[in-house]
């Protein structure tokens, strides 16, 4: 089944004069266990895309369906839920809650899905071992690197086992050491089978993904896998 | 519901000082709630115990107008008259009083004055519910020849006397040697009015001395029970108007007062004092509530960006909601608990001489309304949290 299916997606942000078109029509299908990269330049309207993509933004028109299901007629509470089961996210500033151990920041999505407190500490535990971070669980933010921060990030992203993680620009705050450490975890998933959508504007960070969409002037420009037209 | 809890609990934590002067509004509106309402309260009890410590079966007749109105003035006669057990059944016994106020006593070296120095008869102690501590009463002998003898109210007998004991002691009452023969029990009560700061004598020996003869200040007229105070006032009422020549009952020139009647108006006064105290405190507990919705606000603008990552993470907006309501509804019952402390411990002093009186029911509703408050005046600021787009939240910095 495909995972993402999106068509026509326009995004029109302000109105009259101030009017800007930030997607003018994009067509994009993601198959499960796919690992794409969206690379731009800024303000081509990629980050759009991942807010669309991500069910934080409701698109003008177009149509998104998101494992088949038709997410424009979402209620704010039912986009809630679908953000919680099937996406998972990977800020570039990480965002992780501060006063709060990595275990709590990892737990957090599993705390909305209403799992009990056992099980909840078990995976969050599982996920923090998997990006290798077990070891530091109870740290807060404050008293980890950025490398570290965004591995519990993305451990904090897969944890509810989402249907695709959305990675914005994930090492765009790291230097390169923690840069390969962060995309080694991520390559490491989608070998696992997870879905991974990235943006980045790096040409060597979009090398990892077996499949590169450029997007320029809110459209799609080049679609490549594996250096090979789509 | 308990990871809300936590989660709140995280939030308060995260800025303890803003949490403690926000608690430190709310306990201080608690407090003053409590506190003042204690004081009316207290205040209310005080009037009540000094018109008790009159008697509630004893009437009070007083001289009304004077003589240069043309009224009569009180005298021993019409006291006499009205123990009459035909034309006043329900009256038992009637005692004449004169008073005179700041009468200066001195014993030794120590001086005071006497708030109100009585001369009466003997019947006088029973009918203002005077027990001795020490000594004896004056007797009737006393009366009749006017001797100089004085029974001391506790206040002016521990004035004068300290510890030690008063009985056979002199004392010199405006520079007049008197011996002291009895010193009264305490009645207790406080503030102005403390009616053990007094002195009885013979009343012969008052007027002699004192008051001259002229009317009388007072008579008290005892009624067989408290339940026929009612006609034992009538009586007596007719029995002085036929005595003064009193026709037209506006011009009378005497007044019978009863202590229930007097109660009545005298807690009408103190409620209304304690209703304003109470206003003064609300007013106070609703600032404490304002400044929740201040903080409050202060610190959801601060976390927006934690919101939009919740909210990315799938928090429903009502568990937002619940969050953030959770945390100024734990401000409001923690400053309300610490309010309920501070209140019950300041009211264990005496305040401006009224020792306070706490009302439990207004402990409950204090502490009630400052969890309400904190529910009430955090849901602003909660609702704003809770409605914010994930996308905008997010990209706040």
């Amino acid at each position: 089944m495909t995972a993402i299916e999106v068509t026509g997606l326009r995004k029109v942000y302000g109105s009259g004069s101030t009017e800007v078109h930030a997607l003018r029509g994009v067509d994009l299908a993601v198959e499960h266990g796919e690992y794409v990269a969206i690379v731009g330049a800024s303000g081509s309207g990629k980050s759009t895309l991942l807010n669309v993509l991500g069910c934080l933004d409701v698109p003008t028109a177009g149509s998104y369906r998101l494992d088949g299901i038709e997410v424009a007629t979402f209620s704010e509470t039912q986009l809630a839920l679908l953000r919680n089961r099937k996406i998972g996210f990977v800020f570039q500033s990480f965002n992780l809650i501060p006063r709060t151990s990595a275990l709590s920041n990892v737990e957090l999505p599993l705390i909305y899905a209403k799992m009990p407190r056992k099980a909840r500490r078990a995976r969050a535990m599982a996920a923090l071992d998997l990006v290798g971070i077990g070891h530091r669980a109870d740290h807060a933010p404050n008293q980890l690197s950025g490398g570290e921060q965004q591995r519990v990030a993305i451990a904090r992203a897969l944890v509810t086992a989402p249907t695709m993680v959305l990675a914005d620009e994930p090492t765009g705050n790291l230097d390169s050491r923690n840069s390969a450490d962060v995309l080694a975890v991520l390559d490491r998933l989608n070998a696992a089978g997870r879905t991974v959508v990235m943006i980045t504007h790096e040409a060597e960070v979009a090398a990892h993904a077996r499949r590169v969409v450029r997007v320029q002037d809110g459209l799609i420009v080049s679609d490549e896998v594996a250096g090979v037209p789509a | 519901m308990t990871e809300t809890l936590r989660f709140a609990l995280r939030g308060l934590a995260a800025n303890k000082l803003r949490s403690a002067l926000t608690t430190l509004g709310i306990l201080i509106g608690v407090a003053a709630v409590i506190v003042l309402i204690a004081v009316g309260n207290g205040a209310s009890v005080a009037v009540a115990n000094s018109i008790s410590a009159l008697g509630t079966n004893v009437l009070t007749v007083s001289a009304q107008g004077g003589s240069r109105s043309g009224g009569k003035p009180l005298t021993l006669a019409d006291t006499r008259a009205l123990v009459d057990p035909l034309g006043a059944p329900d009256v038992a016994a009637a005692t004449p009083v004169v008073s005179a106020n700041n009468v200066s006593v001195t014993q030794a070296d120590t001086n005071a004055a006497i708030r109100q120095f009585v001369g009466a008869e003997p019947a006088y102690l029973a009918a203002t519910n005077g027990t001795l501590a020490q000594g004896v009463s004056f007797a009737d002998a006393d009366v009749a020849e006017a001797r100089k003898v004085v029974v001391l109210g506790a206040t002016t007998a521990s004035t004068l006397f300290g510890a030690g004991t008063a009985v056979g002691k002199p004392v010199l009452v405006n520079n007049l040697p008197f011996t002291v023969v009895g010193v009264l029990a305490a009645k207790g009560g406080s503030g102005p009015g403390d009616p053990d700061d007094v002195a009885v004598a013979p009343l012969s020996t008052v007027q002699n001395m004192l008051t001259g003869y002229g009317g009388l200040s007072q008579i008290l007229v005892t009624a067989r029970a408290a339940d026929v105070m009612a006609q034992a006032q009538a009586q007596v009422t007719a029995i002085l108007d036929n005595r003064h020549g009193v026709t037209d009952p506006a011009k009378t020139d005497f007044r019978v007062s009863n202590p229930t009647q007097l109660l009545a108006a005298r807690s009408a006064a103190t409620e209304t004092f304690t209703v304003l105290l109470a206003a003064v405190a609300a007013i106070s507990l609703l600032v404490g509530g304002i400044g929740i919705t201040n903080i409050m606000l202060v610190t959801v603008t601060e976390r927006i960006r934690e919101i939009g990552v919740r909210k990315a993470l799938g928090a429903p907006s009502s568990a937002i909601l619940g969050q953030f309501l959770t945390e100024a509804t734990l401000l409001g019952l923690l400053g309300g608990g610490l309010g309920v402390a501070a209140g019950l411990a300041a009211s264990g002093f005496t305040i401006s001489g009224i020792k306070p009186v706490v009302s439990w029911p207004s402990v409950l509703l204090a502490f009630g309304v400052a969890a309400v408050i904190g529910l009430f005046f955090g849901s602003y600021p909660a609702h704003r949290a809770a409605r914010m787009r994930p996308i905008e939240a997010l990209r706040h910095d």
